[in-house]
């Protein structure tokens, strides 16, 4: 989301200016953000806002991101441990509160996304760690009345390097913690590493195998009562008017009351709430999307595809080179929206009180949830306390404020501690769906089959004008451009247009944002001309890869893992694709069989490439890949939301199908060796999938696939 | 008038109405959150427990169709997280976000206790009821081949 980095940073100075200067680097201020930041334990003290270590050498990292999947309390406790010097067992993790110091600096705020968890917390974490380790080392010379220089550090204890003795960072803690923080602490160097760029287990398996991980579903508050809402089934409609009597008269039911996205019910357990809500008898205003359906939408996309947009890449001369060239190529392709169908359904525990309110939420944007709290309560932004808790999947939807709200809404009115959970229904029809774009392409081949113009047209909505409206900017919204416009091939006249199109269905971020659809969009049609030009597919790109050697690598080494030039059985196709994305390279080769007859596919293998430069954790980024494969295969093969009559026909699992265990290919996962970067992994590897499984299908029926989920007859 | 069931061992009656399924029971009566809601139609596996034994989908069972039956959560498979399964689930680094883990566990636990050394077209029939939105099931193949080299099924 390169956006998101350039707003963001701008925010965040503007925010350092005003008075939060050093929080970049992490460093805990006493005084202003004190109350606010992780109050230790009795018994430990907080060396900064990252760590406190107690009496007995535990320490305890605040982890400042949402764990949704992508192992950060691992990355970031193998970080602090090397820079530290920390007795792996003895590292504990507890979530940040919302607050100034935990903000991303990519972001300007607090919150996780956009493929930053450790490209925002690498560098703050591992000053902090070594700051803590120069503050108890100079406290134990002190002691010792020597040279900090004549002391080492190990397994959370200073060691006078002559005399052997030692003392645990507990015994220091409290004296060190006092001393100025140094500025520019000694950072450990890369051959010191004992656990960064080593395969390591995650530590939080243990309480996910066993059913301890507390998600915000599993939020129990004393006295809490459960609230299910029912929302207007048209995007935008409102409550005309609702009658309770029935809803009340359900065994558990305490109440019915109308919020700001519906009315909701509320009860002594879930099951009630969710079966008064189903009792509830609701006339609703369904506005101005009443009559919206997938078909109109199509039609409105297609009407816009003949009109010109605004320019999001121009690079050489289109206009003049095009109809010059030998051979042309042109094609349309549309991707239908998505849900994000996260694991664990929406929802959100509130307590209000007149002195406070607590926010239980699995929620990946700490800083939007205390203001949305803040704004609905009347409470000052720190008496709003964001509790996080394990998250059931984000991807981008968990950054969303609708959950909360309500929550919050109905423990005011309440004046009880709510939970409000989503059935699969709720959270299906009511999501921030992955765009619905439909793209126009046109590209001129010269007499050697190279091309040497592009053209594409983007037709969509855009995530941005509604999330953070000030970066969009004459109609340009680079979520919805990025994959094409960010293209690294070698043509020299390249344009890239954009008109921003409003479907009547809310859109938000969904794992990769636009990279997911317009990198299927640009490595399915590169697959078309490299045909036009009579070329292998790898080799076609790799010619046209001389200026990007990262993104040549990856494509190189995933077409020789996959054994590209070797045949294969019988009925077996191969398809390959590569994106850059999040400040990470991912070339795939999938590897499919196809029943002809039957108009079957099924993805057998997949071969993967990844350079995100250096790295923290390889088995993390192994299981991200596979992850990210999986989830962009179900968008590739399965994945489709349609409208009509203003409403989502798609309801649960049985009409929205995800891959399962019996269609899951074998997915292997190279990792190339680098300095650069570091990049981000939970998403970048979801893009080249789709691309390369249809690429596949190309080479095996000579028809591209213009259109997603792939169908039977695309097949035939 | 309640249901009385064992469950994890332990003889226990909730009053309740009849109709309200096990998982809404274990979750919000019992307050046993280890047993996940997901779709609430025994589309996705997230909320399985076992029956007398055999793996069962909580979230359509009403609590009155298993007065008199021994269940099993993920909070009663073992006491300290010891069971071959969710030994193999670490050794194997399954989890992500790890939600639908507790339910992917159960089925797994339920496969070995039936087939000691299952095939993959086994773990396919057994687990394809069990969604993963993270896509660990790679890793969950590979933590139930684990987990029979483990002895799983003979405990």
């Amino acid at each position: 989301m390169p956006t998101i980095e350039m707003v963001g940073r701008r925010e965040f100075l503007k925010k350092s200016a005003a008075g939060g200067a050093g929080l970049v680097i992490g460093l805990y201020l006493p005084g202003k953000y004190e109350a606010l930041a992780g109050v230790p334990p009795t018994g430990a003290a907080a060396i900064n806002a990252w760590v406190q270590i107690a009496l007995d050498d535990t320490t305890m990292l605040i982890i400042d991101k949402s764990e949704m999947g992508q192992g950060i309390n691992t990355a970031l406790a193998m970080i602090l441990a090397d820079e530290l010097d920390l007795d792996w067992k003895k590292i504990k993790t507890e979530f940040a509160p919302a607050a100034p110091v935990y903000f991303n600096p990519v972001f300007g705020l607090q919150g996780t996304g956009g493929s930053t968890s450790i490209r925002a917390s690498w560098e703050p974490l591992a000053k902090a760690g070594a700051a803590a380790r120069e503050m108890l080392v100079a406290t134990a010379a002190k002691r010792w009345n020597v040279e900090p220089a004549a002391c080492h550090t190990e397994n959370s204890a200073v060691v006078n390097t002559a005399s052997g003795k030692q003392i645990g960072y507990g015994a220091l803690v409290e004296e060190a913690a006092k001393l100025p923080v140094p500025a520019s602490p000694k950072r450990k160097g890369t051959k010191e590493y004992r656990y960064v760029g080593k395969a390591t287990k995650r530590i939080d398996s243990g309480i996910k195998v066993n059913g301890t991980a507390e998600f915000g579903i599993d939020v129990r508050r004393p006295k809490m009562l459960h609230a299910a809402v029912a929302r207007c089934p048209v995007f935008g409609g409102t409550v005309k008017s609702f009658d309770g009597t029935k809803a009340k008269a359900v065994r558990g039911v305490t109440s019915v009351v109308q919020v700001s996205t519906g009315v909701a019910v509320v009860a002594d357990n879930t099951w009630s709430a969710m079966e008064g809500r189903n009792a509830l008898e609701i006339s609703w205003d369904e506005g101005a999307n009443a009559k919206n359906s997938s078909d109109a939408i199509h039609k409105l996309y297609q009407e816009r595809l003949e009109q010109t947009g605004v320019i999001a890449r121009k690079d050489g001369d289109v206009a003049g080179t095009m109809p010059g060239t030998a051979k042309k190529v042109e094609a349309v392709y549309a991707v239908p929206f998505l849900a994000h169908a996260t694991m664990e359904p929406m929802n959100c525990t509130a307590d209000v009180r007149a002195d406070g309110c607590d926010i239980y939420a699995p929620t990946q944007f700490q800083t939007f949830a205390q203001i949305a709290g803040s704004k609905i309560t009347g409470l000052k932004p720190e008496q709003v306390k964001i509790h996080t808790t394990y998250l059931g999947g984000g991807f981008g939807r968990r950054a969303e404020l609708d959950f909360i709200i309500e929550a919050v809404e109905l423990s005011k009115t309440t004046a009880a501690p709510v939970q409000v959970t989503w059935s699969r229904e709720d959270d299906m029809q009511h999501d921030f769906y992955r765009p619905a774009v439909m793209v126009k392409l046109w590209a001129g081949l010269d007499d050697r089959g190279g091309p040497v113009a592009w053209k594409s047209r983007i037709v969509g909505p855009s995530i941005m004008s509604r999330f953070f409206p000030g970066s969009v900017k004459n109609g340009l919204d680079d979520t919805a451009t990025e994959g094409i416009a960010t293209l690294k091939y070698d043509v020299p006249n390249f344009l890239v247009e954009y008109l921003l199109t409003e479907p009547g269905v809310p859109v938000g971020f969904w794992r990769s944002v636009g990279n997911s659809h317009n990198g299927y969009i640009a490595e399915c049609f590169v697959d078309e001309l490299a045909k036009a030009a009579g070329k292998d597919p790898f080799e076609f790109r790799r010619g046209l890869l001389t200026k990007d050697a990262r993104q040549r690598g990856v494509l190189e080494l995933a077409a020789e893992k996959a054994g590209w030039t070797k045949p294969l059985a019988a009925g077996r196709y191969r398809g390959i694709a590569v994106v850059e994305s999040f400040g990470s390279y991912v070339a795939e080769v999938a590897e499919i069989s196809i029943d002809r007859k039957a108009h079957t596919v099924r993805v057998d293998r997949v071969v993967a490439a990844v350079d995100c430069g250096r790295h923290v954790n390889p088995e993390t980024i192994r299981a991200q890949i596979e992850g990210g494969i999986i989830y962009g295969l179900t968008a590739a093969l399965k994945g489709e939301i349609t409208i009509a009559n203003g409403r989502v026909e798609q309801a649960n699992f049985n009409d929205y199908d995800v891959v399962r265990m019996n269609e899951t290919p074998q997915v292997e996962v190279h990792i190339v060796e680098s300095n650069d970067g570091p990049g981000g992994v939970g998403e970048p590897g979801t893009p080249p999938i789709a691309p390369a499984v249809c690429n596949a299908i190309f080479a095996a029926t000579g028809k591209p696939v213009r259109r997603l989920p792939i169908r039977a007859e695309d097949l035939a | 008038m309640g249901t009385t069931f064992t469950l994890n061992g332990k003889s226990t009656t909730v009053d309740v109405d009849p109709q309200m399924p096990l998982l809404w029971v274990l979750r919000d009566t019992l307050n046993m959150t280890g047993t996940k809601f997901g779709c609430g139609m025994a589309l996705c596996g997230a909320c399985t427990v076992h029956i007398n034994g055999e793996a069962a989908r909580s979230c359509i069972t009403p609590v009155s169709s298993v007065a008199g039956k021994k269940i099993t959560t993920i909070e009663g498979l073992s006491a300290d997280a010891s069971h071959p399964v969710q030994k193999a689930w670490i050794e194997e680094d399954v989890p992500q976000c790890g939600y639908c883990q507790s339910g992917q566990i159960m089925s797994a636990a339920a496969l070995l206790a039936k087939k000691p050394n299952p095939t993959d077209a086994d773990i396919d029939d057994a687990m394809s009821g069990n969604i993963c939105r993270c896509g660990t099931y790679q890793r969950i193949r590979k933590a139930i081949h684990h987990a029979a080299s483990l002895g799983a099924g003979k405990s």
